[in-house]
């Protein structure tokens, strides 16, 4: 009786690596107007990599053209997310992953600086009474302070 | 996930509780605008809705089914992000995946569908059998009259699959239950379909998130379905759509053209006929969708897409003939389209001429 192993199996010949759907260069020519308008006017623009028809390879064959720059930030929120600077500066590739590293979604920002970045006005407000509160448990007891504080001369000036 | 946070909180308080961040709500609001199929630019909208929106009671009734279905929303829920948005919900009653059984479940239905009259959402997996009640029946009620009852004080249906939508595979030729589709039974309430054999679990959490963002229904097609996911053919945004205009076709399953990944149009694909979101979507954590594995398109997500001809003869086979002396004339792919479209309408017009 022949066995699993008695099949025979013949390796394929992968894709060749110039192979092209066609895909990649619209969206190059995509980002490239909305670079000159963000120049132009300071308008931004989020291109959401989901809503593209890539064919196998192409998502990587765009990121290999797009390039990396100078800038890549790690955010922890919800799972990690990842945000690269391109080659082209002012294009930024965002990859927001769930706690499992699946992606969630993929897009590309033409931005001075990509929105997600940002601190808002309620985490300044939230973030401004916070740092309020330690300063003044602080003051309640020096030595904790002293731990916890950077600069404990100017906490206690400002509290006490 | 089964009713286990309070009633009538907002969508932002549950995430304050959580302790989500301003980014991680950001981010939540890019996801889930992205999982809707709306333009970037609307992610503040979607964030200012959201803070806001209101807890909806869901109740889910699977009639004749496979469990497919459920099995695909179930796919779509993996802790963080999706999780936030089924713990969003009130997921009421659903007899596959909750912990209770016989009258305690029943009592359970009837308590959400009071206290929530007129305003949950009602989903429903499976065809209804019109003949023989015995056929489906839950509870020794039939499946037509739970769906009557669960209808009754119901802000929306959505009805999951392709049999909830248009009866799917239980009403395929012959029919042996006499099946019928929730849209062919309630017509006075908003129904949206969202068919596929499964449905992409985010089209099924594209749809939900709409209505608990904006508290309404998505635009619908003609066939019922939501634009945002079934507004374009699987065709019109196949990877593969380049070789189908070259005239560039695999002609079996292992000659060169189907190595080379060319257009599998001849071998049967239904996509130029087909609206769903496959293409850009993807199934499995957006890895790959048929086509792209190598295989035509069934067409799952159109009505009566059983009995529409063979999985494997080209949309234009049964229409004109033999289809090399078409492929052979017709150069222009748009025109093969344009064509295969007519045919395929023409013959499901006449499929349902016959029904009535």
């Amino acid at each position: 009786m022949s066995g699993i192993g008695d099949i025979a199996v013949r390796l394929e010949r992968p894709l060749p690596e110039d192979h092209s759907f066609g895909n990649v260069r619209p969206i190059l020519h995509e980002v490239l107007h909305a670079l000159e308008r963000l120049a132009d006017t300071g308008e931004p623009t989020t291109i959401d990599l989901r809503a593209m028809p890539f064919g196998p390879g192409e998502e990587q064959k765009l990121e290999e053209a797009l390039g990396t720059g100078e800038i890549a930030i790690r955010l922890d929120a919800l799972g990690e997310s990842r945000i690269v600077e391109c080659a082209f500066p002012g294009v930024w590739l965002i990859t927001h992953y769930n706690s499992h590293g699946e992606i969630m979604a993929r897009l590309i920002e033409i931005a001075e600086v990509p929105a997600i970045i940002r601190a808002e006005s309620p985490d300044l407000r939230s973030g401004a009474t916070a740092l309020r509160q330690r300063l003044e448990e602080g003051a309640r007891d020096d030595d904790t302070t002293d731990a916890a504080m950077p600069e404990p001369h100017n906490t206690t000036d400002e509290t006490g | 996930m089964l009713g286990n946070m309070p009633e009538k909180q907002t969508l932002g308080e549950v995430l304050e509780q959580q302790g989500v961040s301003r980014r991680g709500f950001m981010k939540f609001c890019a996801t889930i605008t992205s999982m809707m199929a709306l333009p970037p630019s609307m992610v503040s909208a979607v964030a200012q809705s959201l803070e806001s929106a209101k807890r909806p009671s869901v109740i889910w009734l699977p009639f004749q089914e496979c469990t497919g279905c459920t099995e695909s929303f179930t796919r779509s829920h993996s802790p963080t992000i999706e999780g936030l948005i089924f713990d969003s919900i009130s997921l009421d009653y659903h007899h596959t995946l909750q912990a209770a059984a016989g009258h305690a479940a029943e009592d359970a239905k009837h308590q959400a569908m009071e206290a929530n009259k007129g305003e949950y959402l009602l989903l429903v997996d499976g065809s209804i059998p019109i003949g023989n009640p015995g056929y489906s029946c839950i509870a020794g009620m039939s499946n037509e009259d739970q769906l009557m009852e669960a209808a009754e004080g119901a802000a929306a249906i959505v009805s999951i699959g392709t049999c909830a939508a248009y009866g799917g595979i239980p009403k395929a030729n012959p029919n042996p239950t006499g099946a019928v589709a929730v849209r062919d039974l309630i017509k006075d309430k908003p129904i949206i379909n969202v068919p596929g054999c499964p449905p992409i679990p985010m089209v099924i959490t594209g749809v939900l998130t709409h209505f608990l963002t904006f508290g309404s229904l998505p635009e619908l097609d003609h066939e019922g379905r939501p634009v945002a996911f079934f507004g374009q053919t699987i065709h019109d945004r196949c990877y593969r759509r380049t070789f189908y205009d070259r005239g560039l076709f695999a002609e079996s399953f292992d000659d060169e053209g189907a190595k080379k990944g060319w257009c599998l149009y001849k071998l049967g694909c239904k996509a130029p006929t087909t609206y769903n979101a496959c293409a850009t979507v993807k199934w499995n954590q957006g890895t790959s969708f048929p086509i792209e594995s190598g295989h035509p398109c069934l067409g799952c997500s159109e009505p009566d897409f059983w009995d529409k001809g063979g999985f494997y003869e080209p949309l234009s086979a049964t229409a004109f003939g033999p289809t090399s002396a078409l492929l052979a004339a017709g150069a222009a792919g748009a025109a093969l389209g344009a064509a295969s479209a007519y045919a395929a309408r023409r013959k499901q017009k006449k499929a349902q001429e016959s029904q009535t």
